[in-house]
């Protein structure tokens, strides 16, 4: 029964890692699309500012083309810490969504906090003695309980928007208001945790040294010393297997959703590599039933694309 | 407000579910401010609606029948369901099979986008106008009948003839100006939705609107030119054409066709040549007085840049993207450049950029780049006090937003026009609106739609054109150039204005960049923009 807990932590871990690389191959593999980019494109360089392209340039093809990634990461990197694009969009919904991710972000810091002092202790068993130990142990603290309060705090208002806002009542299912509560419950019964039993976080690392050390020791203490950490790592892996099954997967799709399309404008040069990949979606077949196509799953893109015209 | 409580009520009812009332939209700014004296959208006919499917709103674009049997509603559907189902294979999309999965998916309907669409703001925020409505139907209708998955997670909707009929209508209340992806914290981009569910309407139902099909794609890839016109009557016209533009600027004017080897093949929107042959005129006196080396090009579909399959299907879009290369590519031209067309800019430098291969993948680039570099050349002298009157730009949708071309445009108004008459529409560039004619709509005029368009759709760019020339002696003695540089747009606009009375009512006159740019030639015999005449 003690090793409940590991055995979840173990399976979710796999879970989440495996869905997400099953996202993640499932997006890159997506078929080449027709560019759909969207301005302002953040590795424009000095045209990003006002959304500019290359195209603003004669003959642009015969030039070279500025690619910045420091344009992207001053995009991203604001993008993804503080919702950038919600703030300056909705800010209502902002005041709200921010402090869920952020906690979120947080409660991850501490995740992997845990999981770096228990690997230093490990390799280095006197290292988390001294003053890295407790600067470790302390900013786990910092990080996991304000993480646990904001991200608690976020899914709450989320939640009462969501079930007091008409618009998004209607357009809610039944999973999104599940997938709300599951975050606040989690988070809650992580904060009961620290704030009944676990104040240092001490038996929460313990936890997590020993899955990261392979050492599977019973949690010392009894009644709610052991129940509520219990209970909180379990909660808290099931939620990590359960996001990437869902729409909540997002943090994949995102990246797709900016860099293969709203930035991608990639222009396919005569002779490039591009060309050879165009050419062979257009000699797929097509069976649009339509009049004017008549595709019958034999004819190309190629062959409809061509085929003369009559009145 | 006459307008769908919820998404369920899409699927009931047999009459239109949301009408459009002057006393639920915000007044305009002065001197039309006064709500009582605009227009309300006139009904549609008795006829029309006898014979129509009119089941969504106060106008109709598809003209769909009426189904009259049970067999004729499950055709509907049926004929919907499998349209979707090929929308999600990559061999039938794969042109958008990802954004569109992407928006499915990862779409978290937190409505954020909604505030940044004309559309739904300009109806007083009527619900069925959303930009997440129409997408938010669709990919329940996805979830429960194409992937059976749960209606728990994904919600519930039914799916009936009249389901069907009134997603496909409303897919042409969107401009597909993609403001609404731009929005976006995740990127999804519920305007490429509207355009598949048209492109699903077309490509497998055989629905489409008379005005881009009929009369548009095909016409252009079977006479050569959606506005009709073969290749001996385009030649007529524009001998017309330099025959005006040589007594209207002093200037001997020749327009070259079919030049082989050419350096440039320029390609106008047709419509131009029909209602703004100054707009042609204007592009070969800038040319060759700058001496490029250019040609028009005579063969079918290639004096004609527009492409409405961008609009509607990928098909068509092909069909004729070919068409342009191929004419191109004949005549071994170096490059090709669009004419003042937003669309045909988009379709051809952009998205044709996945279709053209080989021999027929020949650089393709905006007029507005040429016409900067003309402009700071010195090669033509010009004198910004001819164009000594309040200029506002509008920006295109496909140049801005969608390709990215914002500051050549504006470089060569700097040199044009007197600093102090130049003023930006709030707000403008990549964020700017659309003029409402978008995605097709200013071509289409059918039913009552043409009132629907300048009532609803063109509302928020006439405000911000209002907005741009507050202070200004709202007089037609005083007159305002609004300069668009998009065939579409400039439609849209003329419509507006005529709609509004705003020539009459505030002075407010519409045209290109090219003219604005011809006007202040030093060369050209002064009037050449001639305000009376317009008008």
């Amino acid at each position: 029964m003690s090793l409940l807990p590991h055995i979840i932590a173990y399976v979710a871990l796999a879970v989440f890692v495996v869905a997400v690389v099953v996202r993640i191959v499932f997006w890159s593999r997506m078929p080449l699309h027709v560019r759909w980019e969207l301005y302002p494109v953040a590795h424009e360089g000095k045209r990003a500012r006002y959304g500019g392209s290359y195209l603003e340039e004669v003959d642009w093809w015969k030039k070279p083309r500025e690619v910045s990634v420091a344009g992207e990461l001053r995009v991203m990197v604001p993008e993804i810490l503080f919702l950038v694009a919600l703030k300056e969009n909705n800010k209502k919904l902002w005041v709200r969504s921010f402090p869920f991710h952020f906690g979120l972000y947080l409660v991850i810091g501490a995740t992997v906090l845990m999981m770096g002092g228990g690997v230093l202790q490990a390799v280095l068993p006197g290292a988390m003695g001294g003053g890295l130990g407790r600067t470790i142990q302390v900013a786990t603290v910092a990080c996991g309980a304000s993480g646990l309060c904001l991200g608690l705090l976020g899914a709450a208002g989320l939640l009462h928007r969501r079930l007091t806002d008409p618009v998004l009542q209607d357009f809610s299912s039944p999973a999104d208001i599940f997938n709300l509560v599951f975050f606040m419950v989690t988070f809650g019964v992580a904060l009961l945790t620290f704030l009944v039993v676990d104040l240092d976080f001490s038996r929460v690392t313990a936890f997590v040294h020993g899955l990261v050390t392979f050492q599977f020791d019973a949690m010392e203490g009894r009644g709610l010393e052991v129940f509520l950490p219990a209970v909180s790592v379990v909660l808290m892996g099931l939620l990590v297997a359960y996001i990437p099954l869902t729409h909540m997967s997002h943090f994949v799709g995102k990246y797709f959703a900016y860099h293969a399309i709203r930035w991608n404008d990639e222009p396919n040069l005569r002779g490039g590599d591009q060309e050879k990949e165009i050419q062979k979606v257009l000699g797929q077949p097509i069976d649009w039933s339509a009049d004017h196509i008549e595709g019958d799953g034999k004819k190309t893109w190629v062959d409809v694309a061509t085929e003369e015209m009559s009145k | 407000m006459k307008a769908p409580r919820s998404i369920k009520d899409f699927s009931k009812g047999d009459g239109p579910i949301a009408h459009v009332a002057v006393e639920d939209q915000i007044p305009l700014p002065p001197p039309f401010d006064k709500i009582e004296e605009e227009k309300e959208i006139p009904p549609l006919r008795e006829q029309t609606r006898e014979n129509y499917a009119c089941i969504l709103d106060d106008t109709v674009l598809v003209n769909v029948p009426r189904p009259k049997t049970k067999e004729e509603e499950e055709a509907l559907v049926n004929g919907f369901l499998s349209g979707l189902r090929k929308l999600f294979t990559p061999e039938n999309n794969w042109t958008f099979l990802q954004p569109l999965m992407m928006t499915m998916e990862h779409c978290a309907k937190c409505q954020t986008c909604n505030e940044s669409c004309h559309i739904y703001e300009e109806t007083g925020r009527n619900p069925l106008y959303r930009p997440t409505y129409r997408s938010e139907i669709l990919r329940r209708i996805y979830y429960k009948y194409i992937k059976n998955a749960s209606t728990w997670v994904h919600g519930d909707v039914d799916l009936n003839w009249k389901t069907v009929v009134r997603l496909i209508e409303l897919s042409y209340r969107c401009n597909l100006c993609r403001r609404c992806a731009q929005t976006c914290p995740i990127g999804a981009d519920n305007g490429l939705v509207a355009r598949e569910i048209r492109k699903l309407a077309s490509q497998e139902m055989g629905i489409y609107t008379r005005e881009l099909h009929k009369d548009g794609s095909m016409l252009q890839l079977t006479v050569g030119s959606s506005t009709g016109m073969n290749q001996l009557v385009v030649k007529d016209n524009v001998e017309f054409i330099e025959e005006d533009t040589t007594d209207l600027t002093g200037i001997e004017t020749k327009i070259p066709w079919d030049k082989k080897g050419a350096e440039i093949l320029l390609i106008h929107n047709a419509g131009e040549i029909l209602a703004w042959p100054e707009n042609v005129g204007s592009f070969a006196v800038l040319f060759n007085a700058a001496g490029l080396d250019w040609t028009l090009s005579s063969d079918l579909a290639a004096y004609d840049g527009i492409n409405y399959g961008v609009f509607y299907d990928d098909v068509q879009f092909a069909r004729t993207a070919i068409r342009h290369a191929e004419a191109a590519r004949k005549l071994g031209v170096k490059k090709i450049v669009l004419g003042e067309c937003g669309h045909a800019h988009k379709a051809l430098t952009v998205i044709a950029d996945k279709v053209l291969t080989g021999d027929l993948n020949i650089p393709r680039e905006s007029c507005m780049p040429i016409l900067r570099d003309i402009a700071k050349s010195g090669k033509i002298a010009f004198d910004k006090t001819r164009n000594d009157f309040p200029v506002t730009l509008h920006d295109p949708c496909n140049l801005t937003r969608l390709m990215g071309v914002i500051a050549p445009q504006r470089e060569v108004l700097k040199e044009i026009v007197p600093k102090h008459r130049f003023r930006e529409m709030t707000p403008h560039g990549c964020h700017n609106y659309c003029c409402g004619g978008g995605s097709g709509f200013a071509i289409m005029s059918g039913n009552n739609f043409a009132e629907f368009r300048h009532h609803v759709f063109g509302r928020r760019k006439f405000r911000q054109i209002l907005e741009a020339f507050q202070g200004e002696p709202m007089d037609k003695e005083h007159p305002k150039y609004v300069c668009a540089p998009c065939s579409n747009c400039k439609g849209q606009i003329r419509d507006i204005i005529k709609y509004y009375d705003a020539w009459e009512k505030a002075g407010i006159f519409y045209g290109g960049l090219v003219e604005l740019m011809v006007n202040a030639m030093v060369d050209v015999k002064p009037g050449y923009i001639d305000f009376d005449e317009f008008h």
